[in-house]
This record gives structure tokens, sequence and C-alpha cells, in this order.
């Protein structure tokens, strides 16, 4: 245990400071807002200093720094205390890229890596169809061969970002003869390739927040088969390291939506008194702060197992679990501080911080479902990380 | 920089479990409870030559000198195995009280603390919880009053009793005007005592103490929530085992989804409060302005998810878990007494709010 700040890291902190205090910018640049070339200049003045995409290698597009947790700390710490995003939330950065790191050719990492952390390419998931929800790997859409190139024909769903995105990141059918797990392949497909069909998915979110979903629907789409990244069939293989990775990677920022809510509860208040006053919301406040500062040090705990070549066994596979339960709660005590006015939406007068709260509940109840339900979390931390048995396969009807 | 433990520390985690479930296992853990006092000197002084009585004692009075850190894995280590010990009390709490005030007499009490020889308990309920108008106070250089559950107090040969929260006083256990009388609560791996002082006379009053007090209670929270994490994890472990073992409708249960996803709750609770505890434990030493809150926190929440981690694991067990026999209950009442000594959830979530600022200071 080494979570000594020295001079060196004293020097970074301050250097984090002083750029942010420079060049915070006034609004942040989610996917839905902001202008396009605002956001990939704020990235790529945040990946020159270092920022953002610290540890990617230089020639793919990276900052090029060795990993140090210390660091990943302080640039969270202090970009969560300005109040802006470090990087940016999206498939691309969080999954597409470490899979591109572990398994892509050199000739795939060169293209897509820099362009997909500075925000110019805009990716979207293919994994989900409609029959395909918790058992992924029955998934049915197909990619049929025709000379150097793919056909594909089928349906996604569950895309976000799809009607955004230049590319996606998808997995097909390559090899129907093989057996479920082993006849899928991973691939890089443009959007705007001909026999796409986007069909927006309206969910319970309704307006807010600025994560769209759609139903992509594929006709005879042509993509060259030079896309696959890995080998064909091994497309199962190659999504389930990037599924762990972001399983064991949702840090979710616990700590910064916890001082949010804080915020909320000094500013609010109920017949003239701050929330903060009343004993009952300021104990279930204090609950969820050792719930976020646990989840906070379990992400350190998880990073130096990365960084010392450990595997944290089952204490990796529990942090989608709790970061979305966790999430979920602190938007519960939010919307109850602001009572009545709590449900007010879609811009309203009396809506409070914009309808952040509404929004992060509904959305956090989509990641307890979404990239694997709770339920097949729980599964997985069983069956994977303690051992018990897999549930026997029903006798044939 | 590193988040995690080192090498030294395994070794120390190690030696500690490997030497508990040889000598000290469930079995004798059963025959202490019969005794008046369940802390046994033969695995006191045992534990002394591992050098597990004067960890947090200074090397210049024979300790090791180790960090809170360090005592946390071991207060984890006797939780884990239901060790009846006054670890707290002796080797967490009243070294970190004794080396935060000067004097010749605290120094001699570290050395024989650290020896094994010397076991000292306190008593710091009314600290956080007056019941019963419970209460010292010191007249004319004499103790009156009383004081509820002392930890460790039965066969202790010194006591540590706070008077307010900046004074504290040392005691004989055998000084003429006191009493002490077992208060027998559900858990019997651990003793707590009623204290009745009828003017008792001091081997010592330390004035201005409060930063001493505090310390003590920052790292006696820590270690009491190594403790009962300790327990949990156990708890778990055995659940899972179980489930590996035992078979209803011709299956394993563990092979049940309702049975899989009780045991993932549990571990998926464990993991994080570890890892809080290990930066609680660290913040002692290496931070210590973010003690008093992270103690608070950490011994809340560990309160919090070994409620349920006591109740679950035992329904895993179903009816058998409930008998005597398959001794799962030391680790619920474990659990369950742990969570009131040294200040409840409640208390502790108040106090971590006034802490930050966030509620008016009592």
């Amino acid at each position: 245990m080494d979570l000594e700040f020295d001079a060196r890291y004293d020097a970074f902190r301050r250097e984090v400071r002083d750029f942010l205090a420079e060049h915070r910018p006034r609004r942040a640049f989610g996917l839905a807002e902001g202008r396009n070339e605002d956001r990939v200049a704020w990235l790529s003045l945040q990946i020159e200093h270092g920022y953002w995409a610290r540890t990617i290698p230089k020639e793919y597009g990276g900052y090029g720094a060795e990993p140090d947790l210390l660091e990943t700390v302080i640039m969270d710490e202090e970009f969560n205390k300005a109040g802006v995003p470090r990087g940016m939330m999206a498939q691309g950065p969080s999954m597409l890229v470490p899979t591109l790191l572990s398994h892509g050719s050199e000739e795939q990492r060169r293209r897509w890596i820099g362009p997909t952390m500075r925000g110019e390419v805009i990716w979207c998931q293919g994994y989900s169809e409609p029959g395909s929800g918790s058992d992924l790997a029955s998934l049915q859409t197909s990619a049929t061969g025709d000379g150097e190139d793919f056909l594909i024909n089928g349906q996604k769903i569950w895309t976000s970002t799809a009607d955004k995105a230049q590319m996606c990141f998808i997995l097909v059918r390559t090899e129907p003869e093989a057996r479920k797990h082993e006849g899928i392949s991973y691939l890089l497909l443009p959007m705007d390739t001909p026999g796409i069909e986007i069909q927006p998915l309206r969910t319970m979110s309704g307006s807010i927040g600025e994560n769209s979903f759609n139903q992509v629907f594929f006709t005879d789409v042509r993509v060259p088969k030079a896309n696959v990244v890995g080998k064909r069939g091994e497309g199962w293989k190659i999504a389930n390291t990037t599924l762990k990775h972001e399983r064991s990677s949702l840090n979710a920022n616990a700590e910064g939506t916890w001082m949010r809510l804080a915020r909320l509860m000094q500013k609010e208040t109920i017949a003239g008194v701050p929330a903060m006053a009343s004993p009952i919301y300021r104990d279930r406040l204090m609950r969820l702060h050792a719930r976020a500062l646990s989840m906070k040090h379990h992400g350190m705990r998880m990073l130096t197992c990365n960084l010392r070549g450990e595997s944290p066994g089952v204490a990796g596979l529990i942090v989608k679990l709790q970061n979305c339960q966790l999430n979920f709660d602190m938007a519960a005590l939010a919307i109850d501080v602001m009572g009545e006015l709590g449900a007010l939406y879609d811009h309203t007068k009396y809506e409070r911080e914009h309808g952040y709260w509404q929004a992060h509940s509904i959305f956090s109840l989509g990641l307890i479902i979404g990239g694997g339900t709770a339920q097949i979390q729980k599964n997985i931390i069983a069956e994977r990380g303690l051992g018990l048995p897999r549930e026997p396969k029903p006798a044939a009807t | 920089m590193d988040f995690g433990l080192s090498e030294d520390q395994l070794l120390l985690e190690d030696t500690i479990r490997g030497f508990l479930a040889d000598q000290v296992p469930i079995e004798r853990v059963r025959e202490l409870r019969e005794q008046d006092c369940p802390n046994d000197r033969a695995v006191w002084r045992a534990l002394a030559e591992l050098g597990v009585t004067g960890i947090l004692v200074p090397e210049a009075q024979g300790g090791s000198e180790l960090a809170l850190l360090d005592a946390s894995l071991v207060s984890q280590a006797l939780g884990h195995a239901v060790t009846p010990t006054p670890f707290l009390s002796s080797a967490v709490m009243a070294p970190i009280a004794l080396e935060a005030v000067s004097g010749k007499a605290a120094e001699d009490w570290l050395a024989g603390i650290a020896s094994g020889e010397l076991v000292v308990a306190v008593a710091v309920t009314e600290l956080s919880s007056v019941r019963e108008e419970a209460g010292l106070r010191l007249q004319g250089g004499r103790l009156q009053g009383k004081a509820m559950m002392a930890i460790d107090a039965c066969g202790a040969d010194l006591l540590l009793l706070a008077i307010d929260p900046g004074r504290f006083a040392v005691v004989k256990s055998d000084a003429p005007g006191l009493e002490t009388t077992r208060l027998a609560t559900i858990d019997a791996t651990r003793c707590t005592a009623e204290l009745l002082l009828e003017g008792v006379t001091p081997e010592a009053v330390f004035e201005d103490a409060g930063h001493a007090i505090g310390r003590m209670l920052d790292a006696g929270r820590v270690a009491l929530a190594a403790d009962a994490l300790g327990a949990c994890e156990s708890m778990v472990e055995q659940a899972v085992a179980y489930a590996k073992e035992r078979k209803q409708f011709d299956r394993l249960i563990g092979s049940f989804q309702a049975v899989k996803h009780m045991c993932s709750e549990m571990i998926a609770e464990v993991e994080p409060a570890r890892s809080l505890l290990w930066y609680a434990a660290h913040s002692f030493d290496a931070s210590p302005d973010e003690a008093p809150l992270m103690s608070c926190h950490v011994l809340a929440h560990v309160s919090e998810i070994g409620r349920e981690i006591a109740s679950v694991a035992t329904q895993v067990h179903g009816g058998i878990g409930w008998t005597d026999e398959q001794n799962l209950h030391f680790w619920f009442k474990r659990i369950a007494n742990a969570r009131h000594l040294l200040g409840g959830p409640e208390y502790l979530r108040n106090r971590a709010a006034e802490l930050q600022g966030f509620a008016p200071a009592a």
C-alpha cells in the first residue's frame, strides 16, 4: 500500500488544475450536443496534454505514457472537481479501442484508434438482437461469403448512437455449421454502406438524456472480409475480453455523482430549510457515501491488479453489478429530496438541474439491464467467481 | 504507488490464519465459550510469540511498530476464525491511546502489552451512547460511576476508561472499589462487562487527551470493522461450500439460480468493503486527517452489509444453519454484537456528516 503523493505528483496535479483553469469548456460535449469540431478540438487538446488516451502508444494516436495509477486518480479527481468529463464516454473508446489493442491488426490499430479517441469517428455496437439478449451467443445475423466480401443480413437492437455513428463493430454469424460460440466473427462496418436501415427505438427515457437507441436492419450489406478483427469464428472470444473490460472498468465515477448529490442537498430547501438539515435524508446520504467510497477504492484496487498483472478474480466480476445499482440509488435519493418536483420532466418549469436526476435514474436502470443484466452478472459471479455448478440443461422435450 | 497488500502483509495474514486454524479451531472456541471469560491466556501468549500483541507498540517498548493496516489484517483473521481474544482492546485501542500520551507509566504498560503479559481492557461506550445513567466522574482524584459494555474487561489486568472526550484514566482490575460484572451478550466469543466504580483510585489520569482518545476510537473502529468483515468472509465461504455439497431435488443446491444469486450478492458486498477497509486502515497512518471520517464510514458500512450477509449465509444452509451443532451462529452473533460496539451505524453516519460540516456538531 503506497498512495504517497510525492513532489512529482503534486506537480502533476497542479498541471492538470492549471490546464482545466485555462481550457475548461463552458459545457460538456455529449454526442448529441455542441458542434462536432468543438468536441474533436477539446478531445485532441486533452490527448496532446496526456489527459485522455494517456497510455495508448503514440503511433496509434495516443499520448504514449506508462500506466500510472496515481496519475489516473489525480486526473479523475481534478476533472470531477471541475465538473468536466475526462475524455468521452462512448463505446468506441471504451470497448472498441481496448479490443483493437489486444486483438486488432497493426493496420486496424493505426487506422482507427486515433480518430476514435479524438471523437472524429463515432462507433456503435452491433451485439444484441431481438431474439438474442441475455443469450447473446445465439445471435442469427449472418455474414455469408461473396468473393472478397461478406454479405450481412439480419437485425440488431439496442444499438445506441447508430444514427450518429460512422462505424459499427458488429458480431455476425460467419460459420453457420460451427457450434454456437464458435461460428461468430467480429467485424468493422461503415454505417454508410448500402442496405443498412436505422429505426429509432423509443425507450422509457423519452426525450431525456442524450442516449438514443435504435434498431438496425441489414439487407445484403457488403463488407470486405479484411474487416474481421482477429480470426474468423473467434468473435465470441474477442467480444468477451472487451465485455470483461467493460464490466471491470465501469467505474462510473460514483464519488463525483455523490458530490453532486451532496451539493443538491445543500441547495434544495423544504419549507426554507436545506434538505441537508434533515437527519433522515442525511443518513441516507452518508450510507451512499460509504458505498461510493467503497467503489472508488475498489476501482483503485482493480487498477492495481491490472498494473501488477494479477487477476482480480471474483473481485473484478462484481464491479458492474455494484456500480449500476449504486448510481440508481443515488438518483433515487436526489429525486426523493426534490419531492413532488423530482418528477418534473422535459424542461418543465421548476425542473432542477435540467432533469439530470430523472435522466440519471432511468439511464442507470438501463445500465442495470444492458451489457448483461444484473441476473446474468450474478450467474457469472457465482459460476466463474465462486465455482458454483452451472444449471443443468433441461432435458430435450 | 500501489493500492494493494504487500508481500509481508500477505505473509502475515497467512501466518495468523494458519495459526488460528491449527490452534484455535471451532471446537476450541466451543470450549472457550463455557469459561467465565472466553479470552484465553494461553492463546494470547501464543499470539504474543507471533508478535500479535505488540503489533502497534513502538519498537522502543518491544513492539513491532507496524501500521493499522497490518493490525487490521490480524483482526480480520481473528473475526474469520471467531477467536476470542482481547486483540481489539489490548493490541489496538489501548496501545494507540497510550502511545499518544507521554510518560514512564505509559511506556511500561506498552512494554507489558507487547510481551503479552499485560492485558488492557477499554471502556469507551459512554462516548457514543449513554444508557442506564452510566458515566464516570473524577472527584478528588477518585473515580465514581458506571461504565457499560467495557471491552475485554473480565480477564484484564488494567482498564483504560474514558472519563469524557478529553480525559482517560487507567485503573488496575483489582483496585478497591471496582466491581466488574460480565454482561453476557449473544456473542460468546467477545467479553463485555459492566464496571461499577466507588471511589476508585486510578493509576493515572491523562488530561488533554482528546487527540489520544480520538485516535483510539478511529483505530478501534477500523479494527472492529475488520473483525466483522473477516466473520462475513467466513460465512460466505461456508455458504458457498455448503451449496456445493448439499443436494435437494436431485441437484446440488448451488446449481439453483436462487441460491447462486444469494451467494453472488454476498460476495459483491464483501469485496468492495475489503477495499474500503484497506483505505480506512491506510489513512490512519498515511493521511490522519481523513481517518475519523473513514473509520466511521467503514464500521457503519460493514455493520450494514454484515447484518444482511449473516442472515443470507444462514439461509443458504437452511435448517441446519439454525442449529447449535453447525456452529454458523458463532459468526452470526460475532457480527451482530459488533454492530453496536464503538458506535452503531446511525451514530457513526451522523458523526460522518458532522465531520464534513453537514450536520451541526453535537
